[in-house]
């Protein structure tokens, strides 16, 4: 019998081995990152250009801003339950590991995956964007934080659902949105306030609502997970 | 079962309407008025309820899913599908009855009123269930996945009840009624809007019960083959 300290750290181990195992694929093939990045490129091309010289107000743009992210992180986050599927590699993790372990792994994976995108996307967002100028930046890059953070919950449960599925690419989106919903109103909300140039204290609401979130989500999530992940 | 309800739910529609409203109520079949609703706000009488089920049809979906999930029982999977699709269908009269009613008294048929939002969140909901329902081919993984995604929307959905006020205030009637949370019907009305209320529960759960017979049934003649 093992005891529960030993357990702990196998199952810490088992866990940075799911992490580090996709971290490994993800840059052998660099799928996930290239295309993540080509995405946002993209989408805020097509929107420089549609804009044109009308110049959008602080609020759309801040809107505009999650539209962007909520789109990328919808391609780019299904990949890592997805692939495991494709390859047929998801009987052995299931044979080695246990199902928190392979969760916790993968939520590492695409909370890493999404943070840097997003610092990506933020970055060249706002250099490009002349009408968006954060005036609150502690509001703001906490709200980039914790945004992320909120995605990456959702989206990979979600992600392990859609995984099962037969149409897994239209039906992400379709299933996520929903769930994602409260999250991105509430991080537009918030980011509304950081261009206005807000308090930060007129933003803790929207923290308290985006932490709590984040458990609510988070918790269900590694409860429900085995009920997916075993066939 | 089925002709109880029929005459139960008759009368109640002829109540809803046909009782007059007056200013000062003094005799028992005379309903208040209520200042600024006037005539529209006998939709009370139909509107709540179907909003009422298709909340009761969510939640008890979730909870034949979540005993699925435990006991693997087919059954329990049946009862929560069947009741999701009634749920999805009194949503759709809650929509409709409450965008009709919008256009009368707001002006507008749709005004992204916290109320409508949430509702129409609920259908996206409902609408994302079925769209992964058909999207999977095994029944057991159709069973556990769908209860999950269940489960996951219900937890996120009490969010909007903290976020949607920050965003716009409400012009729903129900808040402007009970602002010191007396409720401004008199006897009669309330027994109406509670006849009406068990009227429609009852109706809802005599589909259920049929839709899962017939899901059974349909079932027992898949395996036969």
């Amino acid at each position: 019998m093992l005891s529960t300290k030993r357990l702990t750290y196998v199952w810490l181990k088992s866990a940075t081995a799911v992490f580090a195992k996709d971290c490994r694929s993800e840059l052998r093939t660099r799928y996930a990152i290239s295309a993540l990045v080509m995405f946002i490129l993209t989408t805020i091309s097509i929107m420089l250009f549609a804009i044109g010289s009308e110049g959008a107000t602080a609020d759309v743009l801040s809107a505009m801003l999650w539209v962007v992210i909520f789109f990328a992180a919808m391609s780019g986050l299904s990949r890592t339950f997805v692939a495991e599927e494709e390859r047929g590699t998801a009987m052995t993790l299931q044979l080695l590991t246990t199902p928190s372990a392979v969760y916790s792994g993968k939520l590492l994976f695409n909370t890493l995956l999404i943070v840097a995108v997003n610092l990506l996307t933020v970055t060249v967002y706002s250099a490009v964007m002349a009408g968006f100028v954060v005036k609150t930046y502690s509001i703001f890059i906490l709200t980039v934080v914790l945004g992320s953070l909120g995605l990456a919950v959702a989206s990979t449960i979600i992600a392990a659902i859609i995984a099962k599925a037969n149409t897994k690419g239209t039906l992400y989106p379709v299933l996520a949105f929903p769930i994602l919903l409260p999250l991105l109103l509430t991080v537009i909300n918030a980011t509304r306030l950081a261009v206005e140039g807000a308090f930060f204290g007129e933003a803790i609401g929207e923290f308290q609502v985006l932490v709590s979130y984040i458990a609510a989500v988070g918790t269900t999530s590694y409860i429900v997970f085995d009920y997916i992940w075993k066939d | 079962m089925k002709i109880v309800l029929g005459i139960w739910i008759s009368v109640v529609i002829v109540l809803g309407f046909s009782l007059p409203m007056v200013a000062q109520p003094e005799h028992w079949y005379e309903l208040p008025v209520i200042p600024g609703l006037e005539d529209k706000a006998r939709i009370i009488f139909f509107h709540v309820p179907t909003a009422w089920l298709s909340v009761v049809a969510f939640v008890s979906s979730m909870v034949y899913g979540i005993r699925y999930l435990r006991k693997k029982n087919p059954d329990d999977d049946i009862k929560s599908a069947s009741a999701a699709s009634l749920g999805f269908m009194f949503c759709i009269l809650a929509t409709v009855t409450g965008a009709i009613w919008a256009k009368f008294s707001w002006g507008t048929y749709w005004n992204w009123d916290p109320r409508q939002t949430s509702i129409f969140v609920l259908l996206l909901i409902y609408g994302a269930y079925f769209a992964l329902r058909s999207a999977v081919d095994v029944e057991e993984k159709r069973a556990s996945l769908a209860a999950v995604y269940s489960i996951i929307a219900a937890v996120t959905m009490p969010f909007f009840m903290f976020i949607m006020p920050r965003i716009l205030a409400s012009l729903h009637p129900e808040p402007i009624l009970n602002v010191q949370g007396k409720v401004h019907m008199n006897t009669t009305m309330l027994i109406v809007f509670l006849a009406s209320l068990t009227g429609f529960t009852g109706l809802y759960l005599w589909m259920w019960h049929l839709n899962v017979r017939t899901q059974r049934i349909t079932l027992i003649r898949i395996d036969k083959k």
